[in-house]
């Protein structure tokens, strides 16, 4: 794979922020009840994340190393306001249900991580495709949850009917722990799993405390 | 790299202007779109608590300003006396904003509906039918499990009969007590009884299943698994249909339209 599609392809299922670090998931379990309000926070986060990381890049050599961190946070708390902004200006009812999640994207650590790790060391060109690529990955998991989550909760995609429930008048009983935030963490539970059962080297290196203690450990401490 | 201490000033200094600058520029170059959506997503609702438009029914803005027009008319009444202001801008008037002003509200007495302040005004709207009035809507809001409901109560001409609810904002489970904006639930509400005989505000959300409105018109069917979303229904119900909030001026509208 050429370098410039490893950077945009690696972090939709190889090094997926939310399968693989599991970062941002926070926000992953409350806006998933709905695939329309899981569309819109993605293309939020898209933006957010692409604005950022470009402006960060094309800073990275006028940033001073002290105060890098609040510079970064203060780029993408401006993105975020600009994309609330935009989204009361043109999806006001979509923006009535995202209300303070759009706000807390300002908190979702993937994008941070991303500026720090990434666009602080490269090109504006790179950090757009790796920018990209890890706001797909995001995207991937919340499109997954929220499918099952809307289906199987309220038997709508969405918001059209798929499976007519009983309340309705159909024949199909929804699950309502679907509609609630756990289950978005048993779903996001078993995506990881599908992944690493799929990919075994994500499986991370078995560890148990006692390992510590043993002379010559070299394992992973995290 | 390493950077001086002025660099980091100037560097610092030069990013909050700039960032501030793209921020401002972008909110006061939205703001007309926002309060517009916000006026027609006001319009929408109303409409649809008096029955001017169908659950579902997806308006035009042209639409929804045509039907708001012709069947409903915002009136601006005073809470205490029940009395309508003449002449005023009462579609300007802003219920949240006066709360917060210790002049336009005042604490609210004791309630279960955790109302803290009620505003000296409110805005209400005759429902118009060739001319002829034939109903009210009255905003109601309370607490439920996780949120403020806010929400409208449409009363048919005898200020009593409940033509439709609706609860436009709130932040409760979805799937339990975000089905107060199920249509499915919101049915059950017309021609339900608002006050009793003596006109006290009795109508309650019940744990459970009610009757039909022709036999059990004091009950709603509670929303199950959302026992205190239910209850925050019931009292906001009993607050801003009773003495602080828009009872004295339904007791007026009684009296002149009947």
């Amino acid at each position: 794979m050429s370098k410039p599609r490893a950077i945009l392809l690696d972090p939709l299922i190889d090094n997926n922020p939310i399968g693989l670090q599991v970062l941002g998931i926070c926000s992953a379990l409350a806006v998933t009840t709905k695939l329309s309000t899981a569309v819109v926070m993605s293309l939020a986060v898209l933006f957010v994340m692409v604005a950022s990381s470009v402006s960060v890049s094309l800073l990275r050599h006028l940033i001073p190393g002290s105060v890098r961190i609040i510079t970064q946070l203060t780029i993408i708390a401006s993105m975020v306001m600009i994309a609330d902004q935009v989204l009361t200006a043109y999806l006001y009812e979509i923006s009535l249900q995202l209300t303070v999640f759009i706000g807390l994207i300002i908190t979702n650590c993937i994008i941070m991580g991303r500026c720090e790790a990434f666009a602080m060391q490269n090109r504006p060109w790179p950090s757009f495709l790796d920018a990209v690529g890890n706001a797909g990955g995001y995207a991937l998991v919340l499109l997954v949850v929220a499918a099952t989550r809307e289906l199987f909760g309220s038997g709508r995609l969405f918001g059209m009917v798929v499976l007519p429930t009983v309340s309705e008048g159909g024949w199909y009983q929804p699950n309502g722990l679907m509609t609630l935030a756990p289950a978005a963490f048993i779903l996001i539970g078993c995506f990881i799993w599908v992944v690493r059962a799929w990919r075994p080297e994500q499986v991370e290196e078995e560890f148990h405390v006692g390992a510590l203690l043993e002379p010559g450990y070299e394992g992973d401490l995290r | 790299m390493e950077h001086s201490v002025r660099h980091t000033i100037l560097f610092t200094a030069a990013l909050c202007v700039v960032f501030s600058m793209l921020v401002s520029a972008v909110a006061v170059g939205l703001h007309d779109r926002q309060l517009e959506n916000k006026r027609l997503d006001r319009i929408r609702n109303v409409l649809g608590v008096a029955g001017l438009s169908e659950p579902g029914e997806n308006l035009s803005r042209e639409e929804l300003l045509a039907r708001f027009e012709s069947g409903l008319e915002a009136q601006l009444v005073e809470l205490r006396s029940g009395g309508i202001v003449e002449g005023a801008d009462a579609l300007g008037f802003d219920q949240r904003k006066a709360v917060r002003d210790p002049e336009l509200s005042r604490v609210a007495p004791p309630n279960r509906a955790k109302v803290r302040r009620v505003p000296h005004h409110g805005l209400v709207y005759l429902i118009k039918e060739q001319g002829q009035t034939r109903g009210v809507v009255v905003p109601i809001e309370g607490h439920g499990l996780w949120s403020t409901l806010y929400g409208y109560l449409a009363l048919d001409i005898d200020a009593r009969t409940v033509r439709g609810v609706t609860f436009y904002n709130h932040r409760e489970t979805p799937g339990l007590g975000g089905e107060v904006d199920n249509p499915n639930w919101k049915a059950l509400w017309p021609g339900r009884l608002a006050f009793n005989q003596r006109f006290d505000p009795v109508l309650r959300v019940k744990k459970g299943r009610a009757g039909p409105p022709e036999t059990d018109p004091y009950q709603v069917d509670g929303l199950s698994g959302a026992t205190i979303t239910s209850n925050g229904v019931t009292n906001m119900l009993e607050f801003w249909l009773g003495p602080s909030g828009f009872g004295p001026y339904l007791a007026e509208f009684r009296k002149r339209e009947l």
